[in-house]
């Protein structure tokens, strides 16, 4: 098995890459839901917001500036080739300085606080990131990087229901956390819902399904049709575009999934405001 | 669309209803979280507040740092709800308007009609946009909490919607 040196150098600055562009250039899949929810969306003060949306994201993209303020705690999840070796450093320090590299020289903003409830002190540089990694075979690291502001994050929920609860409770439990979120999260919003595995499993399965291209599907086709049943109730529910009403409540529902315990049926529902941040790339 | 300049007065705020379209001219502070926290604990020491907030609007934001010949960095609202907790007080010294995002509790909402107080809703991701509404920058108080402190901002043609007008009448979708 050939061994691949990769330098820690390469990994950061790829990083740093990936961070600055995603906060500044919105996705191509956001891009086309939210410029088709503006030709069909019939109330007109949401079609207004989604005018002033789609200018925003002109802006941003033009003047290489974020997208919005809130840049978000930064999440990877990294395919991690088991023939790689990293030269000059760590591959752990070597991600966390390409984020504090990206949030500094990009002029994104810190947002991460070093200690959650005593200290509350800002680390002035948005690490520690969230890295996520699975070793993978192959000689090459694999990247797919998010920022999550914490408007939508706050509004997420994790349920560890029972099977008897079957489809009707993973949809209840869906449509419970997107009412309870209402108006608050940025609608138009992306929800990212993880189904299976243990509860924290179904938690990152979430987050993944959020930084999936919403204009996917999952494989089995009986979770694509839930992934569309779900939009169309999320987008009858009235909350509309930044919650003055209307037929645009999400932009796209992705559902992520993992075999599961006899006894359990765990759902995380991740809601992400209509800009759902996200990019890959490889080295 | 209603031009409005800052600072309110009693008058402008009883014209304002839910669902009208403004633009914003003038000064707003701002305030998000950690500042709310101080000013609340201030008050309730009986302590003097860092920012006189009397007939102020106060808008709820962190923004991004600004690129060099920006005045400031993306600047878009904040969830309002978080700030529900400590806002009836503030209210009570003589803050006359709020800008944020999504929905308000009903003890803030009852404070708003007590004190002839409005809550304007700014579109929640288009920091970028509204940034350009935002002139000058310059920080108040609290400098050492960076992005939380409490800056002064002159804004020109601010956009906003009338979401919870004084009368306690919202425009908000909320379950």
């Amino acid at each position: 098995m050939a061994i691949r040196a990769i330098k820690a150098a390469d990994i950061t600055q790829a990083v740093r890459k990936l961070f600055m562009d995603l906060n500044y250039h919105i996705g191509e899949d956001i891009l086309s839901a939210l410029q088709k929810a503006q030709q069909e969306e019939s109330s007109a003060v949401a079609r207004n917001v989604l005018s002033q949306l789609l200018e925003n994201h002109r802006i941003a993209s033009e003047e290489e500036i974020p997208i919005c303020q809130d840049t978000g705690m930064a999440v990877l999840f990294v395919e991690y080739g088991e023939q790689v070796v990293v030269e000059d450093g760590s591959f752990e320090e070597a991600v966390q300085e390409g984020v504090c590299r990206a949030y500094i020289d990009g002029y994104l903003r810190k947002s991460v606080v070093d200690d959650p409830v005593f200290d509350r002190c800002n680390t002035k540089d948005n690490t520690p990131a969230i890295i996520y990694t699975d070793i993978v075979k192959g000689d090459k690291i694999r990247i797919l990087a998010g920022c999550k502001g914490f408007g939508s994050e706050n509004m997420s929920a994790v349920k560890m229901l029972t099977p008897s609860a079957g489809l009707e409770g993973v949809k209840q439990f869906v449509m419970d956390t997107v009412n309870h979120a209402g108006p608050n999260p940025c609608p138009p919003i992306v929800v990212g819902i993880g189904i299976g595995g243990t509860f924290e499993k179904a938690a990152m399965l979430a987050k993944k399904a959020t930084l999936r291209p919403i204009d996917t599907h999952h494989a089995d086709k009986r979770y694509a049709a839930l992934e569309d049943e779900l939009l169309t109730m999320i987008n009858a529910t009235d909350f509309g575009a930044a919650g003055l009403g209307g037929s645009t409540t999400a932009l796209g529902v992705n559902i992520e999934t993992f075999p599961t315990h006899i006894a359990g049926m765990p759902v995380a529902v991740n809601i992400c405001c209509h800009a759902a941040r996200h990019k890959e790339t490889e080295i | 669309m209603k031009k409005i300049t800052l600072p309110l007065t009693d008058e402008v705020i009883r014209e304002l209803h839910a669902g009208d379209s403004v633009l914003l001219t003038g000064t707003v502070i701002t305030g998000r979280d950690a500042a709310h926290k101080r000013l609340y604990e201030l008050l309730e020491k009986g302590e003097p507040l860092p920012v006189n907030i009397q007939g102020e609007v106060i808008y709820y934001v962190g923004p991004a740092p600004a690129k060099p010949g920006h005045a400031v960095g993306p600047a878009g609202p904040t969830s309002s709800y978080r700030m529900d907790k400590y806002t009836p007080a503030l209210l009570d010294r003589g803050l006359k308007g709020m800008i944020g995002k999504g929905a308000r509790s009903e003890a803030v909402v009852e404070s708003m009609k007590k004190n002839g107080v409005v809550y304007f809703a700014a579109i929640g991701g288009a920091a970028a946009l509204i940034s350009r509404s935002i002139k000058k920058a310059e920080i108040l108080a609290y400098e050492d909490l960076g992005t939380e402190a409490i800056y002064r901002f002159t804004v020109e043609d601010f956009p906003a919607i009338v979401a919870i007008d004084s009368y306690g009448e919202s425009v908000l979708v909320t379950s």
